[in-house]
Parts: structure tokens; C-alpha cells; sequence
């Protein structure tokens, strides 16, 4: 066999394997899209509760409570960046990066000192690489995130905004995630978690039900006091919900146009196999036909 | 007869919902009741049971802790971050 037929046939094996992988790879992050998006509106009724409850406490009471009054100087704000552990996502990973940066900039530019927050080994890793050291950081399971890191996360989150900015504590908190649009859609997203702005997402009361006059029990601070570090947790696990699935989205839109490009590769290098066989073949035909009229015409 | 439109959540699923006739949850200021017609009212629920009295059926025992009760409109929400049935 010649050399080049030999290397076009390791080729098209390097990329049969390769196919392999990432065709399976596509089906399993197939199958876990529905699970995850199961898992984003398993948790819609728990959100919607609490962002009711919270919007009720605020509109219904006078009260000026740390985790809704805007503080009057805002010095240090706070970042978190929802990524993954696993790249083979296209741009998932990327995307929240530069989306965050962008973010980071604009702080900045207002005179704001930026501490980041990571969820996801590939952030770490973002960080890790660039030398500059994130305030805390939660890697593993954010293909399937549990409640009780997120809990984890709000829990620390909240102590922080409740600590003076001199104190290393911060006044405001950002999250940046990949919210699930479609199957063929992810758009990184940037909220302000805290202070809080509690418009977003409450529907409007209908015209004729006038809004009740809530009781509160025990009274309307202990409430609040109770009720957003719950919203806050439900927010973050939202978002890494969110994050969960549009990954998975991410793995298999990526997964698929890479088996795509190996079946093009296959095609591409089993022609070129053909003709190197073909032109090995004809060039051995040459060399016998003109080795034997050699040897007639010596007679 | 009114009826209260109930529904129990936990932080990753939907744990009960339908319609009942009373509800007995425990606060942190002590035990309520819920009949149809109750004026609306946001309630931080203590580590204990909630019971639910559905319109047909026995009743319905749930887990609840660190939780909250919100009532509106006949609307019951038992908001919970672990609310299991027992």
C-alpha cells in the first residue's frame, strides 16, 4: 500500500472515532435537556410563590428593610458567574465570561471595586489562568444542581451584602447565567439580585380584584427578615437551573455540528483514498505495460 | 360552599395541590386555621405539620419547614423549602 492511501485511511478512522464520541455525546446531552427543562418548570411554583410574597411585603408595607433600600454609595458590587464544569459546549462558557467582563467594565467605569463570586469548574479555571483570585468559588454538580448549593450560595451571598462595604462586605450583587430560550437558543443574561427590584416577573392585578391588604405574621419585618433570603436562593437556584439546561442545550447544538464535521471529513478523505488507490493502480499498470515493451523491443 | 384553592410547593416541585375546606398550619406565633374567606395574610410557618382537609378525602399531612403561608383570595400557597407529605 502506498504511503498517502495509508495515511487517508488512519485519517478516516481518526475521524470514525471522533464521530463516535460526540455522536453519543449528543444523544446523552439530548436526554438530559428534558430532564433539566423538567427541572426548570418543577421549580416555577416555588419561585412564583415567593416572588409574590416578597412583592406583597413591599408593596404593602412601609418598611425600610437593608435588603431593599438602595444604599446611597455604592463602593464594592459583587459578580457571580454561573458556568459549567464541562466545556464541549461551544460558546456557552464564553459567553457568560464575556458577558460578565463586559459587566465588570461598566462597575468599574462607575468607580465600583468588582468582586467575583464562581459557580463552575470552567470559571475557576477562566480565573485561574488569568492569576486573579475570585471571593469564593463552588465547583461540581451544575449538571444537576442541588438546592442545597444554591442555599449555600445565597447563605453567603446575604451575609456579605449585610456586612459594611469597609468590612469587605459588598452593596450590590450581580448574577450572570445562560438562560435556556430554545433548544437552538441560549443568551447569557445579566440581574441584579440585590438591592432588590421586585418588578420583574409579578403579574398585574387584575383590574376588578383590588389588591388585599395583607396581614403579616408575626409582623411585617420579621417577614421580609424570613422571607428574601428564601427569595434570594430561589433566584440563584433559578439560575442555575437555567444554566443546567441551556448547557446541555450548548453540549448537544456543539456535539452535533462536530459529528457533522466528521461525517464531511470522512467523505473528504475517503474521495481523496479512492484516487491515491486509483492513481497507485494506474501507475502500477504503466510501470508493467512499459516493463514488458521494454523487454519486447530488447529481442 | 366556598372553597380554598390550595397548593403546597417545595423549592424543586409542586408537593400537593387541589381544593380543600380547611387548613391547620403551625406559625411562629402559634397555631391558625384556615377557612374559606380568610382575610389575606403572610405568615412565616414554624418547623411542624401542616394539615390540609380536602374537599373529598382524608386529610393530607405535609412536613414544612422554614416556610411560609400566604393567603389571598381563597388562595392558599404553603411555600416550604422541604415540604414532603407524611
Amino acid at each position: 500500500m502506498g504511503a498517502q492511501l495509508r495515511v487517508y485511511r488512519q485519517k478516516i478512522k481518526s475521524a470514525q472515532t471522533t464521530k463516535k464520541i460526540t455522536r453519543a455525546m449528543e444523544l446523552i446531552s439530548a436526554s438530559r435537556i428534558q430532564k433539566a427543562q423538567q427541572r426548570v418548570a418543577a421549580s416555577g411554583p416555588y419561585s412564583r410563590a415567593i416572588t409574590r410574597a416578597v412583592s406583597a411585603v413591599a408593596t404593602f408595607s412601609n418598611i425600610d428593610h437593608i435588603l431593599t433600600t438602595e444604599p446611597e454609595k455604592i463602593e464594592r458590587a459583587a459578580i457571580v458567574i454561573f458556568s459549567s464544569d464541562r466545556g464541549l459546549a461551544g460558546a456557552f462558557n464564553s459567553n457568560v465570561l464575556r458577558e460578565a467582563g463586559e459587566l465588570e467594565a461598566r462597575l468599574k467605569a462607575q468607580g465600583k471595586t468588582v468582586v467575583h463570586y464562581l459557580v463552575g469548574r470552567k470559571s475557576v479555571g477562566y480565573f485561574a489562568f488569568r492569576k486573579r483570585t475570585p471571593e469564593q468559588s463552588w465547583t461540581g454538580g451544575t449538571d444537576a444542581p442541588e438546592f442545597e448549593t444554591a442555599k449555600e450560595i445565597g447563605d453567603a451571598l446575604v451575609a456579605k451584602f449585610i456586612q459594611p462595604a469597609s468590612e469587605g462586605g459588598v452593596d450590590e450583587i450581580h448574577i450572570v447565567f445562560n438562560r435556556f430560550v430554545s433548544m437552538l437558543v441560549q443568551v447569557p443574561e445579566v440581574i441584579r439580585l440585590l438591592p432588590l427590584e421586585v418588578v420583574e416577573g409579578v403579574e398585574a392585578p387584575e383590574d376588578n380584584t383590588a389588591l388585599p391588604a395583607y396581614e403579616f405574621e408575626p409582623d411585617p419585618i420579621n417577614v421580609l427578615n424570613a422571607l428574601l433570603p428564601v427569595y434570594i436562593e430561589s433566584r440563584i437556584f433559578n439560575a442555575m437551573l437555567q444554566s443546567a439546561a441551556a448547557k446541555h442545550a450548548a453540549t448537544q447544538k456543539a456535539m452535533k455540528s462536530a459529528s457533522d464535521n466528521a461525517d464531511k471529513l470522512i467523505t473528504t478523505y475517503t474521495r481523496l483514498a479512492n484516487n491515491a488507490r486509483q492513481s497507485e493502480i494506474t501507475q502500477q499498470i504503466s510501470e508493467i505495460v512499459g516493463g514488458a515493451d521494454a523487454l519486447g523491443s530488447a529481442k | 360552599m366556598a372553597e380554598l384553592k390550595v397548593s403546597v410547593v417545595s423549592a424543586d416541585r409542586e408537593v400537593w395541590s387541589g381544593k380543600a375546606k380547611q387548613i391547620i398550619a403551625r406559625t411562629v406565633v402559634g397555631e391558625i386555621g384556615i377557612l374559606p374567606g380568610h382575610e389575606p395574610i403572610l405568615a412565616i410557618l414554624a418547623q411542624g405539620e401542616v394539615r390540609v382537609t380536602p374537599v373529598d378525602g382524608a386529610v393530607v399531612t405535609a412536613s414544612a419547614d422554614d416556610g411560609f403561608l400566604s393567603v389571598e383570595h381563597d388562595t392558599v400557597t404553603i411555600v416550604a423549602r422541604n415540604a414532603e407529605l407524611s
